[in-house]
């Protein structure tokens, strides 16, 4: 019995290797494409926009950065992008001034003072809200917002007028300008910031507010002493993907806003524009030249956008210790 | 000695002493303050003959926080009126949420209700002036399911794929970028992927685009993102033990993630796909550069202009006037109402779906 052979050794180590079925092979490099087109897809929007837009902007014969007026069919070509960077910032961030205080807001009430159950029910309606689409936010804002603004922005002229910015040239101009886009624009991403600002709300560790509950702090302290400090950063990049939501978007402005290339302080006179809302708006009439140029501008806003959401998501990624299910 | 030692001390502090409880208001007293302050500005309103009754609300909320805030203050101490302030604050912000939305819906059904009926659904604009009343929304509906469908087609196999990636693959530097770039997609203005597809068109085939399919493309490129993100999420939902049970047994990754992983997380994946489904069909911008809004019925995406619902809603409203406005309503209702549906039906499908708690 002794003299059998010998017990069997440990295989050869390549012997030892796991197979590899070619399903495996072939369903890991499907996915792993999938991956990598996505790439391909960001780079090439990149690229194509860049070689329209380079080739558009070559044959601008005024400053593409500082021109007021966007005439592409002019021969030669004059267009820029002065009045519409200006429009889309300004809107932006009058949008951000009113949604992120009223969506941090929200976001306390349904975490914190809300009971459970309405906090449910609101948390729904906020999707609800992110769900309508934009073009119907941009009918109602016309049809129904812009008139009933007037007695808003009268207000505001009369009390807040010498502050420039809030002053009125024309007291019965309709007032389809950048301060009641920038109001609607504050509607349409309040739920993004509203759901973002929640789940950071929402991982504030619960021995923060305890311990601060326990030496007496009343709710409004717990919520500035233990858990803004926390939620802070999440709070930031929730209000930067807003910032991008309201940087990009078209419809809402194109159908409010009353157009035209002046670039002026005061925010309650219409005019002005948009990157988006020039290329709806300029797109039907415009020759295939002028499609380019309209590429070109939209080049700008996607860069813009791409480094707001950029940083927005580092902000995100650098404190993420979310308890996921397989960390 | 210690006795009254003690005793001496004891009635000393007693007047100093503070009461361990500090004096409370009664329960009723925001409900009261509210009262008096709706009362007061409606006295103050009429008073003052303001016309418009939301300057009636905005004096009885100023009236509330600063009555409470005073009230609070004399009895319960400032502490205890910051909070009171806070918590009214918090729940106009919270008014101030639902009031917009109360408002557009409103609106929507009271002007879209009248709209809607057999012809609108069934006819299109051909032959239609936009001055009159008449014609109706049926191209833009086939338009829209067809673009959607299409896009939603090219969009979930990407995207279901390449949460697997990252979920079940992803390892190293290529996973972090992805991941990255998924979340920076997910941000893209949409107007954005409208342009992409026509300088696509413009560098390949040289000529602008002009069918259905194009706007489906740069539907895709939108729903993409959607899509990974929330099967990412799912997948991540889906237990270890169930995979190495599989492992176990022998079974190939592949085969595991096929009929394990993702099975397990089905309810979820297609809740994720019909949210970005509701969210591309309302999407508006990048169809209108890319599909040249037909009046007509046209059933090929792939050749020809078409129209979808959302830039239908657009281009009425610019036509404004009445009969295009009331136009512009019927089709708002019928396309919230479709993303409202699709919404309900992915909760739905996701409560029906959801993983029963197993008792571990």
């Amino acid at each position: 019995m002794t003299t059998t052979a010998p017990p069997p050794t440990a295989p050869p180590p390549h012997k030892a290797k796991t197979v590899t079925r070619p399903g495996d092979r072939i369903f890991s490099g499907l996915s792993r494409g999938s991956g990598i087109f996505v790439l391909v897809i960001m780079g090439a929007i990149a690229l194509f926009l860049t070689i329209r837009a380079v080739s558009a902007i070559s044959k601008d014969h005024a400053n593409f950065f500082t021109t007021f007026e966007w005439n592409a069919a002019l021969t030669p070509p004059q267009f820029g992008i002065a009045v519409l960077a200006y429009g889309t910032i300004v809107s932006a961030v009058i949008a951000m001034a009113i949604a992120v205080p009223i969506a941090v807001g929200i976001a306390l009430f349904i975490t914190h003072y809300a009971p459970r159950r309405l906090g449910d029910v609101i948390a729904y309606v906020i999707d609800l809200l992110a769900a309508v689409p934009s073009i119907i936010y941009g009918l109602w804002g016309a049809l129904f917002l812009v008139p009933h603004l007037q007695g808003l922005n009268l207000w505001l002229n009369h009390y807040l007028g010498w502050t420039v910015i809030f002053h009125k040239s024309d007291p019965n101009s309709t007032p389809r300008s950048l301060f009641t886009v920038g109001i609607l624009l504050a509607i349409m991403i309040l739920p993004i910031i509203t759901n973002v600002s929640r789940e950071v709300i929402r991982q504030v560790p619960k021995m923060h507010e305890e311990a601060a509950l326990a030496l007496g702090a009343t709710r409004w302290e717990v919520i500035r002493m233990s858990v803004l400090p926390f939620a802070r950063s999440g709070i930031i990049s929730a209000s930067m993907l807003g910032l991008g939501r309201a940087l990009g978007e078209t419809m809402a402005v194109a159908t409010v806003l009353s157009a035209d290339s002046t670039l002026s302080a005061h925010l309650l006179d219409p005019g002005g524009g948009t990157f988006s809302q020039n290329i709806v708006a300029k797109f039907g009439e415009a020759t295939n030249f002028g499609r380019d140029a309209l590429i070109a501008s939209g080049l700008v806003l996607f860069v813009i956008t791409l480094l707001v959401n950029g940083a927005a998501r580092l902000i995100i990624a650098r404190r993420k210790e979310y308890s996921g299910a397989n960390a | 000695m210690t006795n009254t030692a003690v005793d001496a001390t004891a009635s000393a502090a007693r007047p100093a002493s503070p009461r361990l409880a500090t004096r409370r208001l009664p329960r009723w007293t925001p409900a009261a303050v509210a009262g008096g302050s709706i009362v007061v500005a409606v006295a103050i309103g009429a008073g003052a003959d303001l016309h418009s009754h939301i300057q009636w609300g905005l004096i009885a909320l100023l009236l509330f926080v600063g009555g409470s805030y005073a009230i609070t203050a004399r009895v319960e101490g400032r502490r205890q009126a910051k909070d009171r302030v806070a918590t009214s604050l918090i729940w106009s912000a919270f008014i101030l949420a639902v009031l917009p939305l109360y408002s557009l819906i409103e609106t929507t059904i009271k002007q879209g209700a009248g709209v809607i009926n057999g012809t609108f659904l069934t006819h299109s604009m051909k032959n239609v002036l936009t001055i009159e009343p008449g014609g109706g929304i049926y191209h833009a509906i086939i338009g829209t399911i067809e673009q959607v469908a299409i896009a939603a087609a090219i969009a979930t196999p990407i995207g279901i794929l390449t949460a697997v990636y990252l979920v079940e693959y992803g390892r190293g530097w290529l996973a972090k970028v992805v991941t990255f770039f998924v979340d920076v997609m997910t941000g893209i203005p949409s107007i954005v992927a409208g342009l992409f597809i026509l300088s696509l068109w413009f560098i390949l085939l040289d000529k602008a685009p002009q069918s259905g399919f194009a706007g489906s493309l740069a539907l895709a490129i939108l729903m993409t993102p959607i899509v990974v993100r929330s099967t990412e999420e799912m997948l991540k939902l889906v237990p270890n033990e169930l995979r190495e049970a599989s492992f176990a047994l022998g079974v190939p990754k592949w085969r595991t993630i096929t009929k394990v992983v993702v099975p397990t997380a089905i309810g979820g994946i297609t809740t994720g796909v019909m949210l970005a489904l509701a969210r591309i069909a309302g999407e508006s911008a990048p169809v209108a550069l890319l599909i040249y809004g037909a009046q007509y019925i046209n059933n090929n995406p792939f050749k020809g202009p078409q129209e979808s619902l959302p830039y239908y809603i657009y281009q009425q409203y610019v036509d404004g006037n009445p009969a295009s406005y009331a136009r512009a309503w019927g089709a708002a209702l019928v396309l919230i109402a479709f993303v409202m549906i699709l919404n309900l039906v992915a909760r739905l499908i996701a409560r029906w779906k959801a993983p029963q708690h197993s008792g571990r």
